[in-house]
């Protein structure tokens, strides 16, 4: 059996290596893959034939996920140029950008004690705007290679806006329980 | 029907053979069962033309069950035997149980599920299913004067592993070979899609007898891709009945009723509910065991304001649902309202308002998921359609592993698109240690207790090392049907250890068969010969498709050495297919399917290759 994993999912695509992404052509593109590989094409056919079209289409849905969202994607790209974004060993962080997450995060958990959705839509709304000017310049820095290396910090400070994200959302489910 | 495939030796079968196959809703409160004929999905009629077999079991002191509706009037005379809405015990434990209030039936704590004691003796939640299910296909089969080749199950969007490994053993006992597991909203969005060619991003709110889901879908060419799901898989029309029959029983005393009346009185109930949806006020007449006589009575407004607060429950995960496929009430298109009990104006009335606009209903909420069913099983079963259809769904719940102090760690967060694999690495914490403990769970909270423990195992055999030196990779890998399996490795030393496991409650391919054996009272030589039959349907299916590929790609994608040993496989296993020997049918098969490994890998690479290059070249000319 003989998927070609070293073919990144850029080329899986038949896409142009870039964080530039045309979703409409991925998406396109992922369901013209998952169209011919996806296990429910496979139900009649041989054992070896089925195992393969669940591989296909699990690495079809990893490198589609990967490339969906910018930050994966951000990440992905950095990582088939040999930048490792050290997420979770490289905690040197300007002082500025934590203290600012730290006030974020306990307007959110008063948000949250006090069940004032209000509020969480505010900070919801603040966090996407700060997540969009980190994306913007993540887009500037992945477009030349000299500033990849840049690049890493801004992945590792959206880490932390997804994070916040999620605590969000998390506030708004204990909210509205 | 599978027997009758078989011709001559030596003469394939017909190429364009209809090959039967139904979609199954094996609901809380009613079971259907429907297929494609001529081009249209619809629902199989039972011998007293009757489209709904209500899921009750009713068992009997000679062992036997009986099903549907005979057994659904006799719920009240012998409310222990007979078991109604066994979905919600699916994959349950007794803690989870207890939570449906006053149950007549005597439950026994077993490992992972319940199980029931009844006259006929015990019977779990899967025997009790597969014994709908097993009702189902001899219908079918009856309705269709042939053998089925497969079914495609639904199971709510929102049931666990446990739930839907549950659901796939209990249709094995029944003896249907399970085409998918199917998510309920998704099989609803196919009647829908299909039948009004509908594009755009569309939410399915699925209130069964027992459950309630929520799907949202973006519909493409065909293509339907679930964005995310949420639900409760304790929510259903039943809460509905129990308001009211708590209600009356407030108002009438009858706190100390036997488990006969309670039944009577929860039928009076859902009657009375029943009516409710067309009329401002309904009364009945209970009638209890002893002889004593109530006039009920209720009211609309009265019905509403008693279930508000379980109409407000099932908008927390819509919510949830939007929020996790970060979209707004104003970007759907359209609400495909599925299940029975969607059929409460108040409940309408609360999406309606929720959405801010009018809900789809012009399939019939309680056929449209076994009609969608039917369609994916046409397709699964390799009758061509016309239609292109594509599903892309999703796991419900996050499933992960525990880590040190109880915390659970995420491996496959919920909404993943299936099939998925996600490996994690893990290392051990002490010099020499040998095994490492791993306990898979599935859930959203952050406290393993807090979540469904699905299996636990371990990995021994782990050569001493320094602590922190060993590298164990534990993978998750969850198939098209949403069901998950472990595999642990350590990576260091180049040992590999490896485990396959399922979950708690998962039988094991030996315990379904004697199961299956015992469950048709088979002699031993019957259940042989279906082993036998299935071999040979196999085996002659697998030729086709092998001589099919051949003559298609085999000049071009194989080099004579390659060719010859397949025509050499094949011919070995065609003869074999007139023999009795079902194992040495099965070995020539798999030894078959091996030899087609590399050409099934470079056909499916090209077919990729073509779709994508077809692809481009329509961009070109639409530049």
């Amino acid at each position: 059996m003989t998927i070609d994993f070293t073919k990144n999912h850029f080329d899986l695509f038949h896409l142009p290596i870039s964080f530039q992404m045309d979703l409409a052509a991925l998406d396109a593109a992922y369901r013209d893959v998952q169209r011919e590989v996806h296990p429910d094409k496979f139900t009649t056919a041989s054992d070896a034939e089925k195992r393969l079209a669940a591989q296909w289409a699990t690495r079809a849905n990893e490198a589609y996920q990967t490339l969906k969202t910018p930050l994966n994607r951000g990440r992905y790209f950095l990582k088939i140029h040999g930048i490792e974004t050290e997420e979770e060993s490289n905690t040197a962080m300007p002082l500025e950008f934590l203290m600012q997450q730290m006030e974020w995060r306990e307007a959110v958990v008063d948000a949250r004690s006090n069940k004032d959705e209000a509020k969480l839509d505010a900070l919801a709304t603040q966090k996407n705007a700060d997540e969009k000017l980190l994306f913007g310049q993540l887009s500037a820095e992945l477009n030349q290679p000299s500033t990849f290396a840049e690049a890493r910090l801004t992945v590792r400070k959206l880490r932390f806006t997804e994070k916040l994200g999620e605590e969000i959302d998390d506030a708004f489910e204990a909210v509205e329980r | 029907m599978a027997l009758m495939q078989i011709a001559e030796p030596g003469e394939s079968t017909a190429p364009h053979q209809h090959r039967l196959a139904v979609g199954i809703d094996l609901g809380t409160t009613n079971s259907l069962v429907a297929t494609v004929k001529s081009g249209a999905a619809e629902v199989l009629l039972d011998h007293d033309s009757q489209p709904l077999l209500p899921s009750v079991v009713r068992y009997l002191a000679d062992g036997s069950a009986v099903v549907g509706y005979e057994a659904k009037a006799q719920q009240a005379l012998d409310p222990q035997n007979t078991i109604v809405s066994v979905k919600r015990f699916m994959g349950r434990g007794i803690a989870d149980v207890a939570k449906y209030g006053a149950l007549p039936y005597k439950f026994i704590d077993a490992p992972g599920m319940v199980k029931i004691e009844t006259i006929a003796g015990v019977k779990s939640p899967v025997d009790v299913s597969a014994d709908i299910l097993r009702a189902l296909r001899i219908q079918a089969e009856a309705a269709l004067a042939g053998e089925l080749v497969g079914a495609v199950i639904t199971v709510p969007a929102y049931f666990d592993d446990a739930q839907r490994q549950a659901t796939k053993d209990a249709a094995n006992i029944a003896g249907i070979n399970v085409l998918r597991l199917l998510n309920e909203p998704t099989a609803a969005a196919i009647a829908y899609g299909l039948d009004n060619e509908s594009k755009g991003t569309f939410a399915v709110f699925d209130l069964g007898g027992g459950t309630f889901d929520i799907s949202i879908l973006k519909l493409t060419k065909g293509v339907f891709e679930v964005l995310s799901t949420n639900g409760d898989s304790s929510l259903g029309g039943d809460d509905f009945d129990q308001a009211i029959g708590a209600h009356w029983r407030k108002l009438l005393g009858l706190a100390s009723a036997d488990h006969g009346d309670t039944r009577r009185l929860l039928m009076k109930a859902r009657e009375v509910k029943e009516m409710l949806t067309a009329q401002a006020s309904a009364e009945s007449t209970l009638k209890l065991s002893y002889g004593q006589e109530f006039k009920l009575r209720l009211s609309q407004d009265e019905f509403w304001a008693m279930t508000a607060a379980l109409v407000q429950r099932s908008l927390q995960p819509v919510k949830k649902a939007l929020r996790d496929a970060k979209l707004s009430v104003a970007d759907i298109d359209g609400i495909v309202m599925v299940g029975g009990a969607t059929r409460m104006p108040h409940v309408q009335r609360a999406v309606i308002d929720f959405f801010g606009k009018s809900t789809l209903n012009n399939l019939d909420p309680d056929k449209v998921v076994a009609l969608g069913a039917a369609i994916q099983a046409n397709a699964l079963a390799g009758n061509r359609t016309g239609e292109d259809l594509l599903l892309l769904d999703v796991i419900p719940l996050s499933l992960g592993l525990e880590t040190m102090g109880g915390l659970a760690e995420k491996v496959i967060p919920r909404n993943s698109t299936i099939p998925i694999a996600r490996a994690q690495e893990f290392t051990t914490y002490k010099d020499g240690q040998t095994a490492m403990a791993i306990h898979v769970v599935q859930g959203e909270r952050e406290l393993v207790k807090d979540c469904r423990s699905l299996a636990r195992f371990e990995l021994r055999g782990i050569p001493p090392m320094v602590a922190g030196a060993a590298r164990i990779q534990v993978t998750f890998q969850v198939d098209a049907d949403g069901l998950l399996s472990v595999a642990a490795r350590e990576t260091v030393s180049g040992v590999s250890t490896q485990i396959e496991v399922k979950p708690s409650y998962g039988l094991s391919d030996n315990e379904i068969a004697d199961m299956l054996k015992a469950s048709f009272n088979y002699a031993k030589d019957d259940a042989d010969a279906r082993v036998l039959s299935e071999e040979r349907v196999d085996a002659v299916r697998l030729i086709d498709a092998v001589e099919a590929a051949l003559k298609k790609d085999g000049d071009a994608l194989l080099d004579p050495a390659e060719r010859d040993e397949i025509f050499a496989a094949i011919a070995t296993l065609r003869p074999m297919i007139e023999s009795a020997d079902a194992r040495a049918i099965k070995a020539q098969a798999a030894e078959l399917s091996r030899t087609t490994e590399n050409f099934a890998a470079r056909r499916m690479d090209r077919s990729v290759a073509d779709a994508l290059k077809g692809r481009k070249l329509e961009d070109m000319k639409a530049l």
